[in-house]
């Protein structure tokens, strides 16, 4: 018997802390997967964010460092400004990515940074218990938008990839989704293209992996993938943005 | 000995430059020397000065509260040292933009049209020039020569061709209260 | 060896260079600008990297980045931007980084002004960031002792791996006073070997750089872990300076800038015969408590003097563990203590 399917060199054999139905574990994959394709291991170093992701160093097996909330193109700018010949990239949250760190990612993104953001976008704040997040949809019910995202109270949920697509420093801007078997293969795609983009030395690269948290969205596993597919992409549209 | 000096002037003046200038020239005659800028808001449009001590002994603050030595590059300065000045202390005043009447009748004061005589010699910025040679012409707490082989020593390589026009201030300056 | 004139701001991004610094991030603030702008210039010359960041966070963040990656990093700041400095500086210490960070005080609260001051020293020495942890802190109180200091504050970083803080005030960072300089920038000790950076898993297990500790007493037994660090520098790295602890009945206590007034006041008070002595700490973590103490015997009373309303008093009592009086004079906001205002005050206590 030839196994035909198997585990990446670069994930940990270990059990899963995420809720059933999360896409991290997705995501975290592919990413293991494209380091492991390109050859990457040896030279990747990755930031893990605050949020639910924190613990993505338990299930890589390559060097991994953890940022404060917020700062992982910050402590990204200054591992690959030290050592260029790393490949470096952050893995960040909504909450990460488009709330507290926004100051962070939109001047290393527009300083052209040469890393890679991988950005998990799942419209709530999963770790602190299902808090309304920057891309919470509107009408959307969270612990603290018990009666659904108003915009007069709350804002527009944020459209991260589009904000920073017209910075000149960013080079590759995409947004993915992984409801889907073949929605995982294009997130797989992108991811890898992202990665290429920094070993060209071309500069910022950005994929935007729209994600299903069936705990804070109330769904099933079965019915947060719809919900991602049917109705979380229609506020964020998938594509290419740069 | 000691002296406690303010340099005091509009920007452009080169005040800074003042100070830099006498204390590099007591750095190496072997003194011991503080220079203190005013710095941020505070130069911000209005007067700037630096204030220089040098001694034969160590000096604990670089702060000068009472000069012994004021330069007066303008009007805003002026009013604003006169004051502090110790007694039987120095004020050099330039004369070319300061008309005001010296009030003190406890110190030294030496007028010098330093910013005409920088014009005559074509280049008003070398007026604090002109003053430095003024002050060592009537205070020798510094030599002369030293002056003169510090500020070479400041001018960057790339503005040499301001160096000849310096010394010449220097000259004038110190000529001038001499006679 | 070469003599030259520069401000203190300069001296100091100088000595970091030739500490074997290589990374400097920072963002713009009075007064210590000098900072920044020094880096910008001489960091493309030595093989460095200079970054403007969008904000101090950043800025101490990127300074934690470049660390886990073995460079020798230090950021600079003014206080509100040290305030905003202190989440990074909490993840340094919980992750074990060496790092130093450059403050040069000046008025608060709040905006306050760009005055010279002292009022950051609690927050230096007690850590102004989240956690039971602790930073080096040293203040240097000349231009010369900036070069020493600097180097001692990476070197003391990189052996203990935590981050150390230079304290100075904005008159140190703006004077200028004659310093001896190395003449070439070739001191890079800290080759000394590095096996916890993160560089790519290369030959080697895969390495995880956190300060997470979830499992069950883990972070309990990390912090006792910290803690016995601590203590090893509590017992080797005092540093302080005692003028007259002879035979002094009044000891003026003092740090940085201030600690030169004071030393000139002693002087002044010495050539009258006052029994008067200085004692100046050099590291404010760890402080000089035995030290302190030791002088109770003929000590009869202790001014501390500060350019604050009132912060290493504290210290010098837990020091002395109040067996003798401790007495406080102080200026904040910008005011410079005079000698004469200083003698007025022993005279007050003592004469």
């Amino acid at each position: 018997m030839e196994p035909i399917f198997l585990k990446p060199n670069s994930l940990r054999d270990v059990n899963t802390h995420y809720c059933a139905g999360c896409g991290h574990g997705i995501v975290h994959r592919l990413i293991a997967e494209t380091v492991d394709d390109m050859g990457l291991r040896e030279r990747v170093i990755g930031i893990a964010p605050v949020g639910c992701a924190v613990l993505a160093y338990d299930y890589w097996d390559f060097d991994v460092t953890e940022a404060a909330h917020g700062r992982v193109p910050a402590v990204a700018t200054g591992i690959k400004r030290s050592r260029p010949e790393n490949i470096v990239f952050g893995y960040q949250g909504d909450g990460d990515l488009a709330a507290i760190g926004t100051a962070e990612i939109i001047h290393a993104a527009n300083r052209g940074e040469n890393i890679t953001i991988i950005f998990v976008n799942n419209s709530v704040y999963g770790m602190t218990g299902g808090q309304m997040a920057p891309t919470t949809m509107l009408k959307q019910k969270t612990s603290t938008t018990q009666s659904g995202r108003e915009q007069k109270l709350h804002g527009f949920p944020l459209k991260a990839c589009e904000l920073l697509s017209v910075l000149p420093g960013v080079v590759y801007a995409e947004r993915v989704s992984v409801h889907s078997p073949q929605n995982v293969l294009k997130a797989r795609r992108a991811i890898k293209k992202a990665f290429q983009v920094q070993l060209d030395e071309k500069g910022f690269s950005i994929v935007e992996v729209l994600s299903q948290c069936p705990t804070y969205t109330g769904l099933s596993p079965k019915e947060s993938v719809k919900w991602v597919g049917e109705e979380m992409t229609k506020q964020f549209p998938l594509g290419i943005f740069k | 000995m000691r002296e406690d000096i303010i340099f005091a002037g509009f920007g452009g003046q080169g005040i800074m430059f003042m100070g830099k200038a006498v204390s590099y020239t007591a750095m190496n005659e072997g003194k011991f020397v503080t220079w203190m800028p005013s710095y941020g808001a505070e130069v911000r449009g209005g007067t700037a000065h630096s204030m220089v001590i040098i001694s034969d002994s160590s000096i604990a603050s670089p702060v000068v509260r009472e000069p012994t030595i004021c330069v007066a590059m303008n009007k805003p300065s002026f009013d604003k040292f006169e004051g502090r000045i110790k007694e039987r202390g120095l004020m050099v005043i330039n004369s070319s933009l300061v008309e005001s009447r010296v009030k003190r009748e406890d110190i030294e004061v030496l007028k010098v049209p330093a910013t005409d005589m920088a014009f005559k010699l074509g280049n008003p910025r070398v007026s604090n020039m002109i003053m430095l040679g003024a002050l060592l012409a009537v205070k020798d707490f510094l030599r002369l020569e030293a002056l003169r082989e510090a500020v070479t020593e400041l001018i960057p390589k790339s503005r040499k061709d301001l160096l000849a026009i310096n010394k010449e201030a220097i000259s004038q300056g110190y000529e001038y209260c001499s006679r | 060896m070469k003599k030259v004139l520069m401000c203190g701001n300069e001296v100091l991004a100088e000595s970091a260079i030739m500490a074997g610094c290589r990374f400097y991030a920072g963002y713009p603030i009075t007064p210590q600008n000098e900072i920044p702008a020094y880096m910008s210039r001489r960091m493309p010359e030595v093989g460095g990297v200079f970054i403007q960041a969008e904000s101090e966070i950043s800025a101490v963040n990127m300074v934690f980045g470049a660390s886990l990656t073995g460079a020798r990093a230090m950021t600079s700041s003014s206080s509100p931007g040290i305030s905003l400095k202190q989440e990074g500086i909490s993840y340094l210490a919980g992750c074990e980084l060496p790092a130093v960070i450059v403050n040069i005080m000046r008025g608060g609260p709040g905006l306050g002004n760009i005055a010279p001051s002292q009022s950051d020293y609690f927050q230096a020495t007690r850590g102004g960031g989240h956690g039971d942890y602790r930073q080096i802190v040293l203040a240097p109180a000349s231009l010369q002792e900036i070069v020493d200091l600097t180097t001692l504050a990476f070197d003391l970083a990189d052996s203990y791996r935590m981050p150390v803080m230079i304290l100075g005030d904005g008159l140190l960072g703006q004077m200028m006073e004659p310093v001896v300089l190395a003449d070439s920038v070739e001191r890079i000790a800290y080759s000394a070997k590095k096996d916890w950076i993160l560089d790519g898993c290369k030959g080697r297990k895969p390495r995880i750089i956190k300060s997470l500790l979830l499992g069950n007493g883990e972070l309990e037994q990390f912090n006792e872990r910290l803690q016995k660090k601590y203590n090893e520098i509590k017992n080797k790295e005092v540093r302080c300076e005692i003028l007259h602890g002879e035979d002094s009945k009044l000891m003026l206590v003092a740090y940085g800038t201030v600690s030169r007034i004071c030393r000139k006041v002693v002087k002044t008070l010495r050539e009258e015969g006052k029994k008067v002595g200085l004692v100046r700490p050099v590291s404010l973590w760890p402080f000089p408590e035995k030290e302190l103490r030791a002088l109770t015997g003929n000590v009869e009373r202790f001014l501390t003097v500060e350019m604050s309303c009132g912060q290493m008093v504290e210290d010098v009592k837990l020091g002395i563990e109040c067996k003798k009086p401790v007495h406080f004079y102080g200026r904040s906001g910008g005011g410079v203590p005079t000698e004469e205002e200083i003698i007025k005050e022993i005279e007050k206590i003592m004469y």
